[in-house]
């Protein structure tokens, strides 16, 4: 009992301190991979390729003023940026993040947290993550925040009957919540990989992610062309990183979940070795998500809603009809 | 350890929800509001009810709490509330009373030492499969109701606030406009 207390506790500060190290590093993979996009060459200066930028952000960061506006309700805009950056790593606890793997003798399972109802319980985290914005627009009394946390609830209350709908197809064959048995499904191979029996349900999931991420096409909440910086509008230093450090978590949370769910998770593939596979699955969804953002413009929110409700509700509604029907026949 | 974890989440959704109803912020209102919600889904996840504390996630904290949040845009966040009390006396009299109507209901069992279980869980079920062979067998006709009355206010819902929910956004003419010709 002792053993698993400590192994989850070392576990928890692991994915900590590795998650955010790649939250980081995954800011100047989004501006060198937009740039190369561009026909630019991104940050050059600092260090090799600029990899030492990351350091210099860091220590801009840390050391820039913590600033208060005098009209805000300081408690809530405090409280704000530390609700998204630990919902996101809440979420990640249920998350199993490599194949299980020997260690000095001892079997470690890279999950912080084996739930039952994983998938659940990670959608149900990633969902309270938008209080973040929501309170931290509300309470800074700028109309550009309120007008950002407006959106913040529009931007949920469009998606999130979308990722659910979309979800519940896989969830329907594989028969069960937990993400390891999603795993343990499609462990035949690429052909036994999800996708290949859902792949509307695939799109679906990958099109409402982006939007709980906030990733381009629908980063209508700090859209810096319309309403400044949304719900970030009044926040410096280490609270505006911390809204980042959330968001990039959130970014790799959902390539996990989509890898899992829906590309055969960390089954050895081929030649390679399963951590290394999901690994692989993962840094691809990261880029698709920098591609899409090199690629597609802002949408306005009406327009998100009118996709959300009218497109791909219905699509993902007869998608669980259909399943549902070539199940039980 | 469980014992500890209890009180932990009760007395902090108690004090939480005693800020929610103190409160003469709103916006403190509706934060502690969301924050009991989240802590009472962790005295399902003591029970070993795993499933229902996603729900309580998912449906309060997720949906349930943006409708409110929603609502909150049309106030002032940052400012004091005045509350209007017409009548505390008999808000006090109404509200004290079905609070001891339901600690009643609820713990006479208990002190009682007499709660039997008349659906006792399905051996070897999962947390999901439980919730469902109960919903579906014994509840099913009240569920089929909720189910249906919940499409009833939801075609309401459409029927009341879509009237031009077939043309964009963009292409709905000014109401104003029209109305000033009428006049």
């Amino acid at each position: 009992m002792d053993g698993y207390i400590i192994g989850t506790i070392i576990k928890a500060i692991l994915v900590l301190a590795i998650i955010s190290a790649l939250a980081g590093f995954g800011t100047y993979l989004e501006r060198k991979v937009l740039a190369f996009m561009q026909r630019r060459l991104g940050p050059m200066h600092v260090g090799p390729y600029g990899l030492l930028q990351l350091a210099a952000d860091g220590i801009k960061l840390f050391t820039k003023e913590d600033f208060i506006p005098s009209g805000a309700n300081r408690l809530i805009f405090m409280i704000a940026p530390i609700i998204t950056a630990a919902t996101a790593f809440i979420a990640l606890a249920a998350v199993p993040l490599l194949p299980e793997f020997e260690l000095f003798g001892v079997t470690v399972r890279p999950i912080v947290a084996d739930l039952n109802i994983g998938i659940l319980f990670v959608l149900g985290m990633m969902a309270a993550g938008l209080y973040g914005p929501l309170l931290a627009g509300m309470a800074q009394k700028n109309k550009w925040g309120l007008l950002g946390a407006a959106r913040t609830a529009i931007q949920f209350l469009s998606y999130e009957v979308v990722t659910g709908l979309s979800i519940l197809a896989p969830i329907m064959i594989v028969g069960s919540l937990s993400l390891i048995d999603f795993n343990n499904y499609q462990s035949e191979g690429i052909g036994s990989w999800l996708i290949w029996q859902q792949p509307v349900a695939f799109i679906l999931f990958l099109i409402a992610g982006y939007a709980e991420t906030n990733r381009t096409p629908f980063d209508l909440l700090e859209h810096e062309a319309e309403i400044v910086a949304g719900y970030a509008t009044e926040y410096s230093g280490m609270r505006w990183g911390m809204f980042f450090i959330g968001e990039y978590a959130n970014m790799i949370t959902i390539g996990f979940l989509a890898s899992i769910v829906f590309l055969g998770g960390f089954n050895s593939w081929g030649f390679i070795p399963g951590g290394l596979a999901i690994i692989l699955k993962v840094s691809f969804f990261f880029f698709l998500m920098l591609w899409v953002r090199a690629s597609w413009p802002h949408i306005r929110p009406d327009q998100l809603m009118w996709l959300c409700w009218k497109v791909l509700m219905p699509l993902a509604v007869i998608n669980v009809t259909l399943t549902g029907l070539w199940m039980m026949v | 350890m469980e014992t500890f974890a209890f009180y932990f989440f009760a007395v902090s959704i108690t004090a939480l929800f005693a800020v929610t109803v103190w409160s003469k912020n709103i916006l403190y209102a509706m934060t502690s509001l969301a924050a009991g919600m989240v802590l009472i889904s962790g005295l399902f996840f003591i029970l070993g009810a795993d499933f229902l504390g996603v729900v309580q996630l998912i449906v309060y904290v997720g949906a349930v709490m943006a409708l409110y949040s929603f609502a909150m845009m049309f106030f002032d966040a940052t400012g004091e509330i005045k509350e209007k009390h017409s009548h505390p006396g008999l808000v006090f009299l109404l509200g004290g009373l079905s609070a001891v109507v339901m600690v009643v209901i609820f713990a006479a069992p208990v002190i009682g030492a007499s709660a039997p279980s008349f659906y006792p869980p399905v051996e070897g079920a999962t947390n999901p499969q439980a919730v469902g062979l109960v919903l579906f067998t014994k509840y099913l006709v009240p569920f089929e109701v909720a189910a249906v009355m919940l499409l009833v206010a939801m075609i309401a819902g459409i029927i009341l606030a879509g009237k031009k929910m077939d043309t964009s956004i963009t292409e709905v003419t000014d109401d104003i406009g029209d109305t000033n010709e009428r006049i």
